[in-house]
């Protein structure tokens, strides 16, 4: 249904052969649908992306809009109640209905997945040490000596100091920002390609998040790898993304690069978050903008326009209420899933946002 | 004492990840979404659902309405005895047959549930009373009476509870009272910490919440916080365990009586029937089979029908 | 780990002192060992017994008297049939820890094994079935289930053994042995087999849903292996406490079983000492199992403590 810049590849390159020229990652009508006592839960509605080689793109949303649920259907991690339909396709060779031995080499070795909660994510009963060794051995015969050797390595990378001895420690000996740490230096232990970093620096501090987006930058400079970094937080996007994918309730609404979105957003659910950015050079006694009203439930979604009981610019009953907008390209390289995307007036700089610098610019 | 229906209580949700399925409040008007539904509207739905919690209340309360009018429903007077008869298999006339001095087994068992019955709701209800009281006042005030509890009840874990109750029942046996009321005061005496336990659980989270702090501020005396304000929020809990001791109270009333420090002939409980049977291997097997499925039956509807409580009240919960 | 067992053995020897203590003053105020005298002619008779056993010395004082003699093995004599406690316990002990031993050991394999399937193939119909037949364990007293068994195994087919643990004076662990214990183990453990594999099913639900077994999978583990390794070690630190709690249901099992299938263990003594009000036997076997379940609990928590690297680090 989406006619973005996507051209959909008319004979698909055979799996593994090296010659595959479209994109490494295209996700092409996802959509992820859970059965629940009140009826079904719309959590993903038909999304569609590129991922380039050695590109980030971020993913933003409000809790509930589908974001971690997108990343999940990627490397088929949903519960099995969980249904997916569309096409996920690795250098064109396809995810979606794949089996869970089937996916297991995709895992960890090809994608790899960053999760938040670092304290939760790593398994309290091993060693950070043996959790990482763990993830090279399922991909990779080695020796005993070459496996300590790795981990260190890794541990080295991601900037833990007395590598050595940290691999012999459990994870709740780890400071948060270390567990985060430890968690990437799982995720690389096998340089893949694509790395999905789901909210990687949520549960930290400021200053560690800092720290933690710096590694992960470091880190696909040293391998090339491409990531999806999905996130509520805006400012983390602006620091380190190439384009900014932005959900609501499940749906696309905005895709652009990080420039296009920040200074010329083509979606009010966009503009809302932006001018909900905290101001770096604003006057104090400025209030923050904000989003009035709260997520809709993925049982009752909305009619027509997902946002349009939230929405200022809406025009009701129709389009907005009635007409479900579709994601068209409005400018190269800019989709947007508005009915007014090129009638909305331009951002002044008064409601602009200050970008790099807005660390708690966050929407969740 | 443990009931043993209590645990396995944490079954997460099928959904497993989250995935902001949880009905969210919305300020969007004109939109479909689930009407809010009232605290008991939600746990009478989530009740209902669980169709053997239901068939298990109705049955329950037949068996009850059923032993308790014994007078009216059975087909022989109790303790009718019949010599020339004896023994005989299920028949028309006798539908659970009759035991070695004619009687008939349905009869008996009916009048033996009168007792089994009295005894685990007796129980249920005393210890009920009693750990709800002792764990409110342990969770509230904290400290010695605290302490006390929780040291009192560890001491009950290093000892088999069916030991304790047989010199427990023998301890009371010169006293006055009757044995149907000391096995009730003794199996209460036991089944009331681990109530009072479970509320001193819940009532020490809910004392931090702020409706309570509200309460304490304007001015209400501990005694109205704990009973207006405390404990009707924990009344899931206490009705599910309630309903779980009864079910413990019934079998631990059978195994007593069956070896025999229980319920003492002629008085008859389903579990000295039981030991009455003992030994009647490959003939009047009906002895042996009758009164155990009574206890089968009971302890199963009051297990679904606890379940269904829980369900009913613990919004978590999902099938 | 060493300074974390050290510090649980340590913690559980005061529990034991008051433990003991107040089972033995609990016993003493039920039985009295001077009651068959009461219908003596001579009143003096009943007083002068009381005082050669020390009744008149303040509890406490009879406690530590007590405690002396038990530490160096004497528990007094039964005051039914005059023999030493001491030996009538050490006789029976050998049964019953034979039956609480491979009890607790089958009860968790067959546990742990229904629970992991029912977890892993949630809603399957064989979850279903063992759901079912666990809730009919738990509702089922355990005594009904030793009488059908026998009923069915060794009346009806005679295919196994109901008296004892073996035939005639035979000790040794042969074919007749096997078939002299499974029923009472059964009996022993059909309850405690139900509500454990429940209890293993929601906690191995629980750790399946967990994190880090999201983690496991998305790391490329194989199923297989993210169910033992990381789901199931998880899963069997709240088991273990599960386990630990119900070793006093295990004694107070014993004595049902043991009565039932005849077997001369704790159990059956215990049994006796009741209906005659042998007092010094009641009260011996009181704080000898109170002892032993404090010493299993104590193993339990060191099995905790190595599952658990939070508790045996913290």
């Amino acid at each position: 249904m989406e006619e973005g810049p996507v051209s959909i590849e008319l004979e698909p390159a055979a799996p593994g052969s090296g010659k595959w020229t479209g994109a490494l990652l295209e996700v092409r009508d996802l959509s992820v649908t859970f059965q629940s006592d009140d009826g079904p839960v719309h959590a993903v509605s038909s999304i569609s992306f590129d991922l380039e080689d050695n590109e980030t793109l971020g993913i933003v949303g409000e809790s509930g809009s589908g974001k971690s649920v997108t990343s999940m259907a990627i490397l088929g991690l949903l519960p099995r109640q969980a249904m997916v339909t569309g096409s996920v396709k690795l250098r064109g060779r396809e995810l979606v209905g794949l089996s869970d031995r089937a996916m297991q080499p995709v895992r960890g070795k090809s994608v790899a997945m960053v999760f938040q909660d670092a304290l939760t994510a790593l398994n309290p009963v091993y060693t950070v040490g043996n959790q990482i060794g763990e993830a090279i051995k399922v991909h990779d015969d080695v020796s005993d000596q070459e496996l300590r050797d790795r981990v260190r390595n890794l541990l080295e990378i991601v900037g833990i100091p007395n590598p050595a001895e940290r691999a012999d420690q459990y994870p709740h000996e780890y400071s948060g920002g270390m567990r985060q740490r430890a968690m990437i230096a799982m995720s690389i232990a096998n340089e893949p390609e694509v790395l999905i970093a789901d909210e990687p620096t949520t549960a930290l501090d400021v200053t560690i998040q800092a720290q933690v987006l710096e590694v992960l930058e470091r880190i696909q400079d040293r391998t090339k790898s491409s990531i999806i970094l999905i996130t509520h937080d805006l400012g983390v996007v602006a620091g380190v993304a190439d384009r900014v994918l932005v959900m609501y309730a499940g749906r696309q609404v905005e895709l652009a690069t990080v420039d296009e979105l920040f200074y010329n957003p083509r979606h009010p659910y966009a503009r809302g978050l932006l001018a909900s950015l905290p101001r770096v050079d604003g006057r104090r006694d400025a209030r923050l903008n904000r989003i009035i009203g709260q997520p809709p439930s993925l049982i009752a979604i909305p009619s027509g326009c997902a946002f349009h009981p939230r929405c200022n610019d809406a025009k009701l009953p129709s389009p907005c209420q009635t007409d479900r907008p579709e994601l068209r390209e409005i400018a190269v390289g800019h989709l947007s899933a508005c009915h007014f995307a090129e009638d909305l007036p331009k951002l002044s700089t008064s409601d602009l946002a200050a970008d790099e610098s807005s660390e708690d610019g966050s929407v969740g | 004492m443990r009931t043993e229906g209590n645990i396995g209580g944490v079954e997460p949700s099928p959904l497993g990840s989250p995935v902001g399925a949880e009905p969210m409040s919305t300020l969007s008007i004109a939109e479909p979404e689930p009407v809010p539904r009232s605290q008991w509207q939600l746990f009478r739905r989530r009740f209902l659902r669980h169709r053997l919690a239901v068939a298990g209340g109705l049955v329950l309360i037949l068996l009850i309405v059923v032993c308790f009018g014994a007078k009216y429903f059975a087909f022989y007077d109790k303790n009718q005895q019949n010599l020339l008869l004896g023994p005989t298999s299920p028949s028309k006339e006798h539908w659970m047959g009759t035991d070695e001095i004619g009687r008939d087994t349905m009869t008996e068992i009916l009048y033996a549930g009168q007792i089994s019955l009295k005894i685990g709701l007796a129980v249920a209800l005393v210890s009920t009373v009693v750990g709800t009281v002792i764990g409110a006042m342990a969770g509230y005030f904290g400290r010695f009476m605290d302490q006390l509890l929780m040291r009192f009840t560890d001491l009950f874990l290093v000892v088999p509870a069916i030991a304790v109750l047989a010199i427990a029942i023998k301890f009371f046996h010169d006293t006055p009272f009757d044995q149907t009321t000391v096995i009730i005061f003794v199996l209460a005496g036991l089944g009331w910490m681990y109530i009072a336990r479970v509320v001193r659980g819940q009532v020490l989270s809910l004392k931090e919440k702020e409706f309570v702090e509200a309460a304490r501020a304007s001015g209400a005396s501990s005694a109205r916080i704990i009973f207006r304000h405390i404990l009707p929020n924990c009344i899931g809990p206490i009705l599910v365990n309630a309903t779980l001791s009864i079910a413990a109270a019934i079998v631990t009333e059978s195994t007593l009586s069956f070896l025999g420090f229980g319920v003492q002939p002629p008085a008859t409980s389903w579990g000295n029937m039981l030991s009455a049977a003992e030994g009647n291997y490959n003939q009047n097997t009906h002895l042996l089979y009758f009164p155990g499925i009574m206890i089968l039956l009971t302890v199963l509807c009051v297990n679904f029908f606890g379940d269904g409580l829980r369900d009913g009240f613990d919004p978590q919960a999902k099938h | 780990m060493l300074t974390y067992a050290a510090r649980r053995v340590l913690y559980s020897i005061p529990v034991i002192l008051v433990a003991s203590f107040l089972l033995f003053a609990a016993v003493r105020a039920t039985f009295d060992p001077t009651a068959r005298l009461a219908q003596s002619r001579d009143p003096q008779v009943q007083q002068r017994e009381r005082e050669r056993l020390g009744l008149t010395d303040p509890i406490l004082v009879q406690y530590g008297d007590w405690l002396k003699g038990a530490v160096h093995g004497d528990l007094g004599q039964s005051s039914a049939s005059r023999e030493d406690v001491s030996a009538m316990i050490s006789r029976s002990m050998g049964n019953t820890l034979q039956l609480i031993v491979i009890g607790a050991l089958v009860s968790a394999v067959i546990a742990i094994g229904i629970g992991v399937y029912s977890a892993v193939r949630q809603y399957s119909a064989l979850d279903y079935v063992f759901t079912g037949l666990s809730y009919i364990g738990v509702a089922m007293p355990p005594f009904w289930f030793g009488l059908l068994a026998i009923e069915f195994f060794v009346v009806q087919h005679r295919w196994l053994l109901s008296v004892g643990l073996h035939t005639g004076d035979s000790t040794s662990f042969d074919l007749d042995y096997v078939k002299h214990l499974v029923l009472p183990v059964a009996t022993l453990c059909v309850q405690i087999i139900a509500s454990w594999s429940r209890y293993e099913r929601a906690s191995m639900l629980d750790a399946l849903s967990a994190d880090y077994v999201r983690t496991a999978r998305a790391k490329g583990v194989p199923r297989r292996k993210v169910i033992l390794k990381h789901a199931l070690r998880n899963a069997l630190i709240p088991f273990v406490t599960v386990v630990a709690l119900d070793f006093g249901a295990l004694f107070g099992g014993l004595i049902i079983t043991e009565n039932i299938f005849a077997i001369g263990g704790m159990g059956r003594l215990f049994y006796n000492a009741i209906l005659v009000g042998d007092v010094y036997v009641v009260q011996a076997w009181m704080i000898i199992v109170a002892v032993f379940i404090i010493m299993f609990n104590l193993l339990a928590d060191l099995i905790y403590g190595v599952l658990d690297p939070r508790i045996r680090l913290s």
